[in-house]
């Protein structure tokens, strides 16, 4: 059965507000990345933002609703214009091809308030930064931030090659003393052990990249002491495609069927039932969904439940996990 | 016996842990009386941190010292009270770097105060060991008159600065590194339960 459900009883969406924009402004950054700017169709400002935010980009893609989160890369001081930037992947689901053929300036286009899962402790007596490739957006809010307000931060930034480093001639002109660019084409490693080795006292260590660099920051950093409370990282998982499945959503009595490329989530929402999220990523656990019954396998791939919640078959995180088996009955 | 299982309380309330090693660059250790045991039996389970740690020891009516110092400490002070050793706390902590690790143990005045001196350096509190060992008695608050009352073991005592007969509470506060002792007779002046000790 499919349709919508205008009796859910489901919880409304936090955030469900959504902010109505103009495409003010696209620039080509390289052969990969692209900047989107957008204005308030309102022609007011944007609510204000902090640095690491992030803000969920509605594409209507024909007859399909994409939503993809991306970094603010904007100044938060500047609410005129938000900004992101968009890395093309080929292999993805289709939203960064969508908005890098098909997005002009001009389009009209529906952006989430700003969330923030990825803060400046603003305690910390120092901020470094260690960012791959496109991770650097969250870090160009955060140093617009600090800059503000004479912050004390350092960043090393890690990119593919200098065709492939977006903002690095930005940065460099500006910060010159604070960033350290290194290009895998030649061979240039973040000296991690030498760089975590006397840090001052009461300084914070943020990591955004790919998930190597993540795992390899962290690790590296928990064993020389750094406690767990000094490492942030900002890590989305996109949802993964996986085998059709069913499910049952009890409140709102109805059956989905989730197909192979979209997310459970997306399956949810298809259907018109207002589930919560915030990051769709795997990160932020506002959608955690309580399962009623099932007979299978859950495929968990966020990393917001704990290992027993994970074992224990009573939880699932639509955004990006999925499920193969006979039966999964959802709270929902 | 040293050790003392707290019941449970509010959740305002510190709770406290067994010390263990864990990695890192530079170990500080800060106790007072009865502390230092613990710092023994953490020695005892890794005697790799010595030489790395630095331990900062106030015996306050003990005789530890020798047994602590035995334990070749990288460096060991001994201060006559904790006001004197404050500054060279502050002192570690400016120097410091990312890596060291913090293990706190004694009564809970002490580790408080040393707690809230690291979190003033920028160190989350989290990330920092504290065993209780010895005493029971609290550093108080008066939340009349804000003057603190040190090694209170009776409940209800009397403000040492105002003279309020003042209710022991589990109400702590992290900053101050000070529980809160709030007047127990205001509205009727003179109706003072009698003062008992702190957990008999």
């Amino acid at each position: 059965m499919t349709g919508t459900a205008p009796n859910s009883t489901a919880p409304k969406t936090v955030g469900a507000a959504k902010l109505a924009v103009r495409v003010s402004a696209i620039t080509t950054l390289n052969a990969l990345v692209t900047r989107f700017e957008f204005q308030r169709i309102d022609g007011a400002d944007f609510p204000t933002f902090s640095g690491g935010a992030h803000t969920v980009v509605e594409m209507m893609d024909g007859e399909k609703k994409r939503l993809n989160p991306y970094s603010l890369m904007s100044d938060p001081a500047e609410l005129s214009t938000y900004a992101i930037s968009v890395r093309r992947d080929d292999q993805g689901r289709g939203g960064s091809l969508f908005m890098h053929q098909k997005i002009k300036v001009g389009d009209e286009m529906a952006l989430s308030y700003p969330v923030n899962l990825f803060v400046l402790d603003l305690r910390a007596r120092k901020h470094l930064f260690v960012a791959g490739g496109i991770g650097i957006t969250p870090f160009l809010a955060q140093i617009k931030q600090l800059e503000a307000i004479g912050g004390n931060w350092e960043l090393h930034y890690s990119c593919r090659s200098p065709d492939l480093g977006s903002y690095v001639d930005e940065l460099t002109e500006y910060y010159p003393h604070a960033t350290s660019v290194y290009y895998d084409d030649k061979k240039q490693l973040i000296d991690l052990d030498n760089l975590l080795d006397g840090q001052p006292f009461g300084t914070h260590l943020y990591v955004c990249g790919p998930k190597g660099m993540i795992d390899w920051v962290r690790k590296t950093a928990t064993a020389t002491g750094w406690p767990q409370a000094h490492v942030h990282h900002e890590e989305f998982f996109a949802p993964q495609p996986g085998r059709p499945f069913a499910v049952r959503l009890k409140k709102s009595e109805l059956t989905v069927e989730v197909g192979a490329q979209e997310s459970l989530l997306e399956a949810i929402e298809r259907l018109g039932v207002d589930a919560p999220y915030l990051c769709r990523g795997g990160a932020c656990g506002q959608c955690e969904t309580d399962v009623l019954d099932s007979d299978g396998t859950f495929l968990h791939r966020d990393h917001w439940l704990e290992d027993d919640e994970k074992e224990s078959g009573e939880k699932i995180m639509p955004c990006v996990s999925r499920f193969e088996g006979k039966i999964l009955v959802l709270n929902r | 016996m040293s050790t003392f299982e707290f019941p449970p309380s509010i959740r305002s309330r510190p709770v406290y842990c067994v010390l263990e090693a864990r990695p890192g660059k530079a170990h500080l250790m800060i106790a007072d009386a009865e502390g230092a045991e613990a710092l023994i039996d953490l020695a005892l389970r890794a005697p790799e941190l010595m030489a790395k740690a630095h331990v900062i020891y106030i015996p306050k009516a003990t005789d530890f010292g020798a047994a602590l110092n035995a334990l070749n400490p990288a460096q060991y002070y001994e201060g006559p009270s904790y006001s004197a050793a404050v500054s060279r706390i502050k002192r570690v902590f400016s120097d410091a770097s990312m890596g060291l690790q913090i293990y706190l143990s004694g009564t809970e005045g002490l580790m408080g105060q040393a707690l809230s001196e690291a979190m003033q350096a920028g160190y989350d509190h989290t990330a920092i060991q504290t065993e209780h060992r010895g005493s029971l008695a609290r550093r108080m608050q008066c939340v009349h008159c804000k003057g603190i009352t040190e090694d209170v073991s009776n409940d209800p005592f009397q403000c040492s600065h105002c003279g309020l007969n003042l209710f022991v509470r589990d109400h702590y506060s992290r900053r101050l590194a000070a529980f809160q002792g709030v007047c127990i007779d205001a509205e009727e002046p003179g109706n003072v339960p009698p003062s008992k000790e702190l957990y008999s």
